[in-house]
């Protein structure tokens, strides 16, 4: 048996979708697995092919998709010489949902259901997205009430702020300081809070709906939101105790997993990994959605584009969140929390009991669901993770005839294998880590 | 009679379309849309990478237009088949994005790859060649990304169905259910 | 009271001896579950949630969360089951040593939940026997220590020795994925 079947093991194998080993690999494979931006010559990349390591020496291993650092269901196989690792296949496809045929059967109100378990850390985003997109395509994306855009943005921001908490604490677990899983989900537990308060749901909220927002804020909510942002900061300071300025920390995570701005320009990487490589791009500033080019807050851009540069850009988005959302909180006007028009929205459930017209408008929107007219449109938002796409097809009817999200981290994956060549394995978690993927929208 | 000057035909003027390194384009919601053929699209994605300063490419994914009955909206000169390529491409200089739209037959769904303009649309690729089954010529690595390795049949087309199972209840059939 | 050697343990009668020390067994069974990591999408979150300090898993001795299944008792299937992640629940499941319970958490680990097509397995029961069933899309941290409790009065109230005799669904599935042909899995206890 070669090393690659008994490594992999017979009940998941997985046929084609493994490694070669790198005695067949030809040059052109060999040219391509350094990626296009760097050249390599016909000449060169032979010779690598020739002096290569003897064969059993290197070993090709697999983990996961079950394994302990908490990043969902991906699998990794690893070409390993010594600890050193060289080539690596990231596999997904194991949280496969059928999201997007499922999308295709679901009315444009129930929409947000479905998009929301997508990325499930940050679910106000994928939910926002997929609200835009619909209400592009309606046309009413101008006539949405500025109370209802305003309440989106709150929402998001602190959702923007637990799952970067979420990514603290994963990380810090990951790199070896486990007492900080703790500490991040102390912390993201009162952002949750405040979340089930408004929203009603901790987690998957479906409130973000085309043409507002599901439910006004409720009375007390600029105190709970005030006491949230007031409880956060003192812990990030803890935490640059714990994490930023701890020497095992900044050993574990400067110079690991270094990606270059054209390398992650060509592998199509967006948000922190991005952004750590010293590219100033964020949609919320580069291409203003919602009312984003009102409120003023910084972009936080890396040096090195390194694991470190990654975790200071995550940590500094928190602090630049809760910025953003004392602006809110003087900005959010009154008004309606979402369009009256008729076609889209449901009437309030008083009037239903005193007007026909009010019934049959129900009835019609939640059984049968509102037309949206034939096009097609894409919308992006900047979500923790990075730019999320959607993109909608309608065909005149009242369900989506083709719904598209861009996962952020499905793209992000891609730059595993550069930021790993060259590293050991223990920086691979701290890498995955790093580019903090969530596997249910790299998988939908 | 013979005075009379012969009135000859003017054909009516064919409106000009408007093209980019060739491809048409159309305008949806606000958003430029391209639609280079089929043997065309590496190509165009190159110089709009070169010259147009698209230097990212956002997303590849695909449509299936089998149940379609409404309009395509695609320009003069663009026949309809049953599958699209859809390409976003966004210009960081530009703060722009273009949508790029390519129509793939049914009878021979192939495509060429952007891999080696864009490498970032490897994974992306592979998830269209998953659910749809258009195959890219000159992708590296071109299998199944999402399903099973040994999967039959190609998901998001339409005339697959969404493989709903019937709901059972269990309690159902049990004597002492209430 | 005679006992039956073939028949093993479970030919042993009841009585006063034995019944104390059943009792000690159950009870140190009980109060030190080890889950088995086996979070797959959002109610991994929430069941990461519930090992944080406000739920405060560690009151029920639980909070060492296993990677390896050789040494955990209880894997919570916490999130949707692809058929491409089948066959290994199934393979963490056969690696984990009795006793062990499966808790189903969430919609669709128990039923499929929202997604009713052909990516998700309807129901993790298909391929495992289940315990303790805790709905909700995701349940929430008290749903699960709801259901973890549950699974403790279970396990103090049920039989030391039998292992689920012919519970489970008892269907016999073919496990196709990665195989050359199909896999007859039977859905007993010791299938």
């Amino acid at each position: 048996m070669s090393i690659t079947e008994r490594a992999s093991g017979i009940e998941t194998s997985e046929g084609s979708q493994e490694m070669t080993d790198r005695s067949s690999a030809n040059a052109e494979e060999l040219l391509r697995e350094l990626g296009a931006t760097l050249r390599l010559s016909e000449a060169e990349a032979a010779e690598l092919v020739g002096e290569g390591p003897s064969e059993d020496q290197t070993m090709i291993i697999n983990m996961g998709p079950q394994h302990p650092s908490t990043h969902g269901v991906l699998r990794l196989m690893l070409e390993l010489e010594g600890e050193t690792v060289l080539r690596t296949k990231p596999i997904v496809g194991y949280l496969h949902t059928g999201m997007e045929k499922t999308g295709e059967d679901l009315t444009y109100l129930q929409g947000p259901t479905n998009v929301t378990r997508m990325d499930y850390a940050a679910p106000l985003f994928n939910e926002l997205v997929f609200s835009l997109t619909t209400e592009k395509l309606l046309g009413i994306d101008e006539d949405i009430p500025a109370r209802a855009q305003w309440i989106r943005m709150l929402l998001t921001e602190i959702n923007r702020i637990t799952s970067n908490l979420l990514f603290l604490a994963t990380n810090g677990m990951d790199v070896g300081a486990v007492s900080m899983m703790l500490y991040g989900w102390r912390d993201r537990e009162e952002g949750l809070r405040l979340l089930e308060m408004i929203t009603g749901l901790r987690m998957n909220h479906n409130y973000i709906r085309p043409g507002g927002v599901a439910a006004d804020l409720p009375d007390g909510w600029r105190d709970a939101v005030l006491t949230f942002i007031d409880g956060v900061p003192p812990s990030l300071d803890e935490y640059d105790v714990l994490l930023t300025g701890q020497p095992i920390y900044r050993e574990r995570l400067q110079g690991v997993g270094v990606i270059t701005a054209q390398e992650a320009i060509a592998l199509g990487a967006t948000g922190p990994i991005l952004r750590s490589t010293g590219v100033p791009w964020d949609l919320r500033r580069d291409m203003p959605y919602l009312f984003y080019e009102q409120v003023d807050f910084d972009v936080v851009v890396g040096t090195y584009g390194d694991c470190f540069d990654r975790y200071a850009i995550r940590i500094n988005e928190i602090r630049e969140a809760i910025k953003i959302i004392r602006q809110i909180l003087d900005l959010l006007p009154p008004g309606d929390y979402r369009i009256q028009d008729k076609k889209v929205t449901p009437p309030p459930r008083a009037r239903i009991d005193e007007s026909m017209e009010a019934l049959i408008h129900h009835f019609k929107i939640f059984t049968e669901g509102f037309k949206v007219p034939v096009g097609e449109a894409y919308m992006a938002v900047e979500s923790p993770r990075g730019e999320l796409g959607c993109y909608i097809v309608s065909d005149g009817s009242s369900k989506p005839y083709r719904m598209h999200i861009r996962g952020p981290s499905f793209v992000n994956l891609q730059t595993l294998p550069h930021m790993m060549r060259g590293g050991l394995i223990a920086d691979a978690v701290a890498i995955i880590s790093s580019v903090d993927p969530i596997m249910g929208e790299v998988d939908r | 009679m013979a005075d009379d000057v012969a009135v000859e035909e003017v054909a009516t003027p064919v409106p000009e379309v408007e093209r980019v390194h060739g491809a048409p384009v159309t305008w949806s919601a606000g958003q430029r849309v391209l639609h280079p053929s089929r043997g065309d699209l590496p190509a165009v994605v190159r110089s709009l990478r070169d010259d147009d300063h698209f230097n990212m490419c956002l997303d590849v994914t695909g449509v299936d237009y089998l149940t379609y009955e409404a309009d395509r909206q695609l320009p003069p000169g663009v026949a309809p088949e049953r599958f699209e390529v859809v390409v976003t491409l966004m210009s960081h200089r530009r703060r722009e994005r273009v949508r790029l739209r390519t129509q793939v037959p049914e009878a021979d769904p192939t495509l060429g790859s952007l891999f080696d303009v864009h490498p970032g649309t490897e994974a992306m690729e592979r998830e269209v060649f998953d659910l749809f089954g258009i195959a890219f010529e000159g992708h590296p690595d071109l299998t199944r990304i999402l399903m099973p390795e040994d999967w039959v049949g190609h998901p998001l087309r339409k005339d697959q169905a969404i493989g709903r199972i019937p709901v059972q209840f269990k309690a159902a059939d049990r004597k002492d259910a209430r | 009271m005679q006992w039956d050697v073939s028949k093993g343990l479970e030919g042993l009668d009841h009585n006063f001896l034995t019944g104390k020390i059943e009792d000690l067994v159950k009870w140190a069974r009980r109060m030190s579950v080890m889950p088995a990591t086996f979070g797959l999408a959002c109610c991994a979150i929430e069941m990461m949630g519930t090992g944080g300090a406000h739920y405060d898993i560690s009151r029920f001795g639980m909070e060492t969360f296993r990677a390896s299944p050789r040494q955990a008792d209880l894997m919570i299937v916490a999130g949707r089951v692809s058929q491409k992640m089948a066959p290994v629940l199934r393979q963490i499941y056969d690696q984990m040593m009795e006793p062990k319970w499966v808790i189903s958490m969430g919609v669709c680990a128990s039923s499929g939940g929202m997604f009713n097509n052909y990516a998700l397995v309807q129901g993790v029961d298909q391929i495992v026997p289940v315990d303790v069933y805790a709905p909700g899309c995701p349940p929430g941290p008290e749903t699960l220590i709801h259901a973890i409790n549950t699974l403790h009065e279970k396990i103090r109230d049920g039989e030391l020795t039998r292992r689920q005799p012919g519970k489970g669904l008892g269907l016999r599935v073919e496990q196709r994925d990665g195989q050359p042909e199909a896999q007859p899995v039977a859905l007993s206890n010791r299938g």
